[in-house]
Order: C-alpha cells, then structure tokens, then sequence
C-alpha cells in the first residue's frame, strides 16, 4: 500500500483522480491551494487508486494522508 | 641467498600497497565496492603525481598496512589537492593512533599549501583499543575536527562517503563543504541501530537510521546521492571545477557554451502568478549548456542550489521552484540555501537569486519549528555577501521572500525584474482580504461583493505595477526574460571588479 501525502498544509481545491483509477508515477492526483498557490501533489510511484481520503475544501496538514494507492 | 636493500624496500613497499587480507578484498567486491587505491587513481588526473606520506605507518604491527588510511597529493581537473582515504580492508578502516596523526598531518599541509582537502571516508570510527592514543589527547581526532572547522572557507573541504562514518567519524563530513553519498554503502550516524536499541530500546534498519538516501532526502546532512563509487568521484571531480584552490584566489574561466536548445524563456514563465512552472527547465535557458551542478537535489527541493556556468563563468545560483510546494519557503529550504550562499561567497562564486516565492511558510508547525529563526538565518548569510549579488525578480516576490531572495534592500550590485515581476507585502487576493475584510463580509449580494473584490484587485495590481516600481527606482532595470542572459553575461562581466567590507567586527553572532 502506497500513500500519498500532502507536502505542506493547505486546503484541497481539487481532486483529479477516483477509486479505481491507474495512475503513473509523477502524475498529480490532487492540488492544495496554499499560501495563495496551487500546489500539485503527485503519486511517487505507479498504482491503482484504492481510496481518496479527502474532500474539496478540507484543511490538511503537512503528511497528512490524502490519498491511498495499491 | 640475501635479499638486497632494494628488494626488501619494494617488497615492504608493495605489501603496504596491497591493504588488508584476501578475504576483506572478497568482501569489497560483494558491497560492490572499490579498494582504497584504485579510487585514488579514479580521482586524480591520469598523468598527475601522486605524493604519499606515512606509507610505512605502523609497519612493525601485523595486519596494519599504511595503519587504514592513505594520505597523498596529487590533482584534479589540473588542480593540486590533497586527500586523505580510509582502507576498510584494513580493520574496517578504524582509527588507531596514527591513522589520526597522519590524518592530522595531510590537514596541515593542506593549510601550509592553501590547496582543496578531499576526506573520502569509509571507516567503522575508533579502535577502542588504542583509545588512550587516539581519543582525548592534543593531537588526538578532536584535533581532526577542530582543524575541519579552521579550515572551513580557507580551503574547499569535499567529502566522499563510500562505507560507515560512525560516531564521532560522522563529524568529518558533517564539516566539510559538500558530502557525496554512495547509495546503499554510505552511512551517518551517532550511534548504531544496534546501540540505539539497546540505549533507547528503538528497533529500526541503517538505512532507515542513517542511509544515503535519507541523508541525501531528509536530514539534509547530504548534497549528492551517487548510484555507484565511479560515479561519486566523478561529482567530485565536477564540484571542484567551480572552485579556486583557496579564498585568495577566483575559480578559473572555461569557454562559453549555448544554453540548451528549449522553449524561450518568457515562453516558461505563466503570467497568472498563481500558476506553477518548472525553474529548472528556466534555469537550463539562462546557463551554459550542461554546466549545472545541483546541491542537495533532493532535500527542500521547493529551493533549487546549484553552481553553473554562463558564458563560462562560474556561478551560484539559488532559485525558487514554483512547482514543488508553491515555491514557498521552509525551515530546511532556509537552512540549504544559506549554508549555500555562504559557501559562494567563501570562494568567490558570485551569486544569481531566482525569486518566484510567495513568502516563508506560516502556520503552527513551521512556527514551532522555529521558521522565524531559520528564515533569519537565511537572510543574515545573503546579507553579508561580499562577492557579485544580482537579483532577479522572476515572477512573484512576497513579503519576507523578497528579503530572502536577495531584494533590494540587501544592496545587491543590481535587482532585475521580468515583466512578469510581482513585488508586494503579500499577493492581492490576501492583501485585499487583510485590508477590507469587513466591507467584504457587510456586502450581502454575492455578486456586489465579488465586483467589489475584483475592484480592489485590480486597484491594488495597479498599486504594484513593475513600472511603478522602476519609476520609483525599486528595481534597477526590467528586462525581458529572453535578453535575461545577455543581460547577466554584462552585468556579471562589470561586478567582477567588486571589493567591499561587509561590516567591522570580530564575527556576526549567528542567528542559529
């Protein structure tokens, strides 16, 4: 099980991916709007999107799980 | 019949050569790596001579060939160094007594000789056994790491990291300039995982504790993570090419080369600010081609720190990157560009800001890590610059960022911005929220406010329009980011004549 993490606090703008979806190592699946800038979170490795643990305009911490990958 | 003087001297001589027995060779070449002597004629230059000192140490004990370390001069890239290399065949590469001593010894003549110090280390620390001769005294390893730190901007130091460094030996790369980790090989680390389960009761791998790539990615103690030993001798090699041999003298000049052929530069850079871009692709417009050598890659990478060269000059650049957490400035981001800038400035290497950086990070974590304090470290070692500063305002410069990225204030030889500069306390959506919070919230037709909102907006861009800020003589020049290199090739050309005195002191007392 791979997660990806925020890198930084902020708050979900968007998601871009949804269970069940293959992802490639370095795509975004996700961008935090923080510190007034759009922040891409990619998926270090290639997957398969088991969960998405967040909603659009939640506040996440920095390491907090945002989404999870199989 | 009786053997000669000379037979004796070079059977003496290549028994020393040959290091440890068999069976530690073996085990080198089952780590997949390489024997003291063969990565010394990797980081020389082939035809170079190579000068030893202390061969014979502790000849009279069995087993203790040159006593686990080799001392030698000789040259790299055409520059005189000196180096001094563990030999894990021998006891691990522990110290004993005159390993240190000798180590002690190619230090002081790297002094007398004001030439670079290479450390390439590989060795499982004290041997407990010779401690009395080799722990507390004068001229015992405290004396290594006391000479690192009076060497340190005297002399370029360089370590290589092959195998262990323990304890006490994680010291010596802890004080030199730049650290080159062999993945899966090097280690740092104070105590062992075995020691710290037993002291602290933690269970946890080497890798996990004290491996490269958590060096190299995490703790920051590493600048470049090499896949073999070949190729971290090779970055070393390249690293020096930036440097001169001391503090009295400027790094050499190559010939200039064209930037890589891309995308133009004003091309990369999105006008809405909010946006993200890749500085390296922008930085590879700007350079000559091929000549970026990147400091601590994979540490803080929302900061970019690299020599390169443009037109064959050597240079420091330190750059935002907007695509890895916005670009915003942390603890560690701070941390890796000062001990960069002040490594430029030790040796010469006139420094290039990059600034695209909405400000230092805010919220509870960063302030209890102490953000405020490792921001000031940043700025205290960008200020007292002496070599050529030039700043260029690439896109956004928020707040304390623009202090950080060298703005005008800290009298850089020049501030340049691209068109697409923003300078400003804070960007407009934040600075409007500030100021009119409470007439936003007393407007209760959605669409007023958002008119009203979008007003204040574009009032406060107009209020911080690059032209104003030229017209009030805030930045010294605006340049489109497609003459940006001819522009820094001139500039940088007319401040190699820079001379000033920071400041009259014994030393600055360090915001730490």
């Amino acid at each position: 099980m791979k997660e990806v993490t925020a890198s930084m606090a902020g708050t979900v703008l968007n998601v871009l991916v949804s269970e069940g979806e293959s992802v490639s190592a370095g795509q975004a699946v996700l961008t935090l709007e923080s510190m007034k800038m759009e922040i891409p979170i990619e998926a270090a490795a290639e997957g398969e999107v088991e969960s998405v643990n967040v909603n659009v305009g939640d506040f996440v911490n920095e390491g907090d799980v945002l989404v999870v990958m199989k | 019949m009786l053997k000669t003087m000379n037979e004796t001297l070079h059977e003496a001589s290549s028994k020393v050569e040959a290091g440890g027995a068999e069976k530690y060779h073996e085990k080198l070449k089952a780590q997949n790596k390489l024997f003291v002597r063969k990565r010394l004629e990797l980081l020389f230059d082939d035809d170079s001579y190579k000068i030893e000192d202390g061969k014979f140490a502790n000849n009279q004990a069995e087993g203790l060939p040159a006593d686990g370390v080799v001392t030698a001069i000789g040259k790299v890239n055409g520059q005189k160094v000196c180096v001094m290399a563990n030999d894990s065949t021998v006891k691990a590469g522990s110290w004993g007594a005159r390993t240190v001593e000798k180590i002690i010894r190619i230090q002081e003549t790297a002094m007398r000789l004001k030439v670079p110090l290479f450390y390439l280390v590989d060795s499982a620390g004290a041997r407990i056994t010779d401690q009395i001769d080799m722990f507390p005294n004068r001229r015992g390893a405290g004396r290594i790491f006391y000479n690192q730190v009076k060497m340190s901007g005297m002399l370029p130091q360089v370590c290589i990291l092959f195998g262990p460094s323990a304890a006490g030996g994680a010291y010596i790369p802890a004080f030199c300039d730049t650290v080159i980790m062999v993945d899966q090989n090097a280690s740092m680390y104070l105590g062992s995982p075995r020691m710290a389960e037993k002291v602290i009761g933690e269970k946890v791998t080497l890798e996990e504790m004290g491996g490269a790539r958590m060096h190299c990615s995490v703790s920051g103690c590493g600048d470049y993570l090499a896949a073999t030993e070949e190729e971290a001798i090779e970055s070393a090699r390249g690293y020096l090419s930036y440097f001169p041999s001391n503090y009295k003298e400027k790094p050499h000049k190559e010939e200039g080369k064209l930037p890589v052929q891309g995308r133009s530069l004003s091309e990369i850079v999105p006008e809405n600010q909010n946006v993200p871009f890749d500085m390296y692709e922008f930085i590879d417009g700007l350079i000559d081609e091929g000549s970026f050598y990147e400091m601590k890659k994979l540490f803080a990478p929302e900061i970019v720190t690299g020599f390169a060269r443009i037109d064959g000059k050597a240079v420091g650049i330190v750059a935002n990157q907007p695509k890895v957490k916005g670009g915003v400035l942390f603890v560690d981001s701070a941390d890796k560009a000062a001990k960069f800038i002040t490594l430029c400035d030790a040796f010469s290497i006139p420094l290039l800001f990059l600034a695209d950086v909405p400000g230092f990070m805010i919220g509870t974590k960063v302030e209890r890590a102490g953000i405020i304090r490792h921001g000031a470290k940043l700025i205290a070692a960008m200020s007292d610059v002496t070599v050529p500063k030039i700043s260029v305002v690439v896109r956004k410069a928020y707040g304390a960022g623009l202090y950080a990225m060298a703005g005008p204030a800290f009298e850089p030889d020049c501030c340049i911005a691209l068109p697409t500069a923003q300078i400003a306390v804070m960007g407009p959506e934040a600075a409007v929220n500030a100021v009119y919070s409470n007439k936003i919230n007393e407007i209760e037709d959605p669409k007023e406010r958002i008119k009203y909102v979008q007003e204040k907006h574009q009032e406060y861009k107009e209020h911080i329009d690059i032209y104003k800020l030229a017209s009030e003589m805030i930045v010294d020049q605006i340049v489109s980011a497609d003459d940006l290199r001819a522009e820094l090739i001139d500039r940088f050309t007319a401040y190699e004549s820079k001379e000033m005195i920071f400041s009259e002191r014994k030393h600055p007392v360090y915001p730490v």
